[in-house]
């Protein structure tokens, strides 16, 4: 068994009075998918911001192949191979798509038009090489969240944390952002992906950490986690609870 | 730049020198030299507001330092005001530093009001600093004294020719810097900060290389005023008008474009000889009223500046609302 690219242990993070999230625990493997779910307001964002840097957690750690980084900034994260996208998406609207993906790329690439090669690298990967020069802001949202991803692996990551990229897409964008998760994944990167929506997320997933109230409610593949009554309850509150035997 | 641009800026750059040759008269001259300074300063300011997003109403502040730091060592150390330029532009630098250092930790309107302080306390300092001359300010000798003495009293053509030298520099630091790796992590600090960190981009380290080049830039602008003005108090070279000044001509050409401070300084400029002309040497508060006019104007109707008004088959000229925050 290889060592955990991610490791988070006990990790809490208060605001004020509000605990957003209690001894959140969970690993993850080089190239593993990791479904982050659980019902609105259950501390997926607040996990995922402290994973990448945007909260300093109140209490926890969170290793990076050993290393710890909790507590780091945003950039340091980045630079040691984390990249994240945003919920609502946070796209350079002053910009062109190529351009967008290059601010990631000159990370590794600092001459411009070698940052600028690997742009076009990283667009024809996720099938938006065809928009390279229109301006970003023309893109449509579907187009808009595959962008964010396309500059967010730019920065060549080895853990890329994906906040409900498929949110707000129609049936068939949900299929195509699927199958781009995989692709992803079979280039060694591993996935840490927020979702609410649980078709996008289950048959992809190698594991998935369901989050409820802030506490971790359920840990484990796909399939045991979907049958889970705890998760079940969460989700459909407690009437739905299959009566047990 | 696409070769249709480049060869308007090769016009407009031999427009520009052949100018003096054609309109000889001394007061049209001055008024080209004022163009130049104040696009100078624009360009200037740009970098730091129009590129990185992150609005100085302080620089000021660096022009002065400029203007200062070269009159003391022409004054007492006999240093030509050359060399002068140089340990200006290089003081000015790290006073951006120091300043930078704490006014970046806030953000917008913050980061701004920060700024006035900054400039109106270096005013008031050098008010009460007699060794910097105090309220009362330097007056340079007036001697013809050639290029490396940088006094020039038979004609105005030098001052025309130097100015114009340093906007084409300025100018090219900024495009340049514009189309660097700087200037794509400036662009993208100023769309979306977060974004940008999330990238790698550390928003202190850049806004302080942008601040850093463009104060340096404003101080060799000060230099050049107080070897032309031969006099420098706190009133002509510190004064927080003149620090909005620089921001408005950047703001109603174009923010972070390459000729929007060029195309707002040569029209502030007219408009603010019109109104002296038209109001008198004593209407020292009707350009206060221009610019305040002006900058109502421009916020109301065209937020992208006057080169925002051909740029719109380009993508959307009005920067759109920073969407709302994310939720937890």
């Amino acid at each position: 068994m290889t060592a955990p690219l991610l490791e988070v242990r006990g990790l809490t993070k208060r605001f004020g009075g509000l605990t957003a999230n209690e001894d959140v625990s969970f690993g993850l493997r080089a190239g593993e998918i990791l479904g982050l779910l659980g019902p609105n307001g259950a501390g997926k964002t607040t996990v995922f911001n402290s994973l990448a840097g945007f909260f300093a957690p109140t209490a926890g750690e969170i290793r990076l192949e050993g290393r710890p980084i909790a507590g780091l900034p945003p950039e340091r994260v980045a630079a040691l191979g984390v990249a994240r996208t945003f919920q609502i998406v946070r796209i350079f609207k002053s910009m062109t798509v190529r351009e967008n993906v290059m601010v990631g790329s000159l990370l590794r690439h600092r001459a411009v038009p070698a940052a600028r090669r690997k742009a076009d690298e990283a667009l024809a990967f996720t099938g938006l090489g065809g928009r390279a020069g229109d301006p970003a802001g023309q893109l449509t949202v579907a187009e808009q969240k595959r962008l964010e991803v396309t500059r967010a692996l730019a920065i060549e990551p080895r853990l890329l944390l994906l906040d409900e990229v498929m949110a707000g897409l129609t049936s068939s964008e949900v299929q195509e952002a699927v199958e781009m998760v995989k692709r992803i994944r079979d280039r060694g990167i591993a996935c840490v992906v927020v979702e609410h929506v649980m078709e996008g997320i289950m048959p992809i997933a190698d594991r998935v950490v369901v989050l409820e109230r802030g506490r971790v409610i359920a840990d484990g593949p796909p399939a045991a986690v979907a049958s889970d009554a705890a998760v079940i309850a969460a989700y459909l509150g407690e009437e739905y609870r299959a009566p047990g035997p | 730049m696409n070769r249709r641009t480049a060869l308007a800026w090769l016009a407009l750059a031999a427009g520009a020198a052949l100018f003096p040759l054609l309109a000889t008269r001394p007061a049209w001259q001055n008024t080209a030299i004022l163009m130049l300074m104040t696009a100078q300063l624009g360009v200037a300011w740009n970098i730091l507001g129009g590129y990185a997003g992150q609005v100085s109403l302080g620089h000021a502040a660096f022009f002065g330092a400029g203007a200062y730091v070269s009159t003391l060592l022409s004054l007492k150390l006999g240093l030509s005001p050359w060399l002068g330029m140089g340990a200006g532009a290089a003081f000015a630098a790290a006073l951006s530093l120091l300043v930078g250092w704490p006014c970046f930790r806030l953000k917008g309107h913050y980061f701004a009001m920060a700024t006035i302080a900054v400039g109106e306390i270096v005013q008031a300092l050098v008010n009460g600093w007699e060794f910097l001359g105090g309220a009362v300010g330097f007056y340079l000798p007036l001697q013809e004294r050639g290029f490396w003495g940088f006094v020039f009293n038979r004609s105005k053509l030098p001052y025309y020719y130097i100015a114009l030298g340093l906007l084409a520099f300025s100018l090219l630091v900024n495009w340049l810097v514009a189309r660097s790796r700087i200037g794509y992590y400036l662009r993208a600090i100023k769309d979306e900060p977060d974004a940008a960190r999330s990238l790698g981009v550390s928003l202190t380290r850049y806004k302080q290389y942008a601040m850093v080049i463009s104060s340096a830039l404003a101080a060799m602008g000060g230099t050049l005023y107080a070897q032309k003005e031969l006099f420098i108090d706190p009133g002509s070279t510190l004064s927080t008008a003149l620090s909005i000044k620089m921001s408005l001509v950047a703001i109603m050409g174009g923010v972070g474009t390459l000729a929007g401070p060029v195309v707002g300084a040569v029209l502030l400029t007219a408009i603010e000889e019109a109104s002296r002309i038209a109001f008198g040497g004593t209407g020292r508060g009707t350009d206060l009223v221009v610019y305040g006019g002006l900058i109502v104007l421009i916020a109301v109707f065209q937020p992208a500046g006057i080169l925002g008004l051909f740029a719109s088959r380009r993508g959307p000229a009005r920067p759109e609302p920073a969407p709302a925050g994310e939720a937890t």
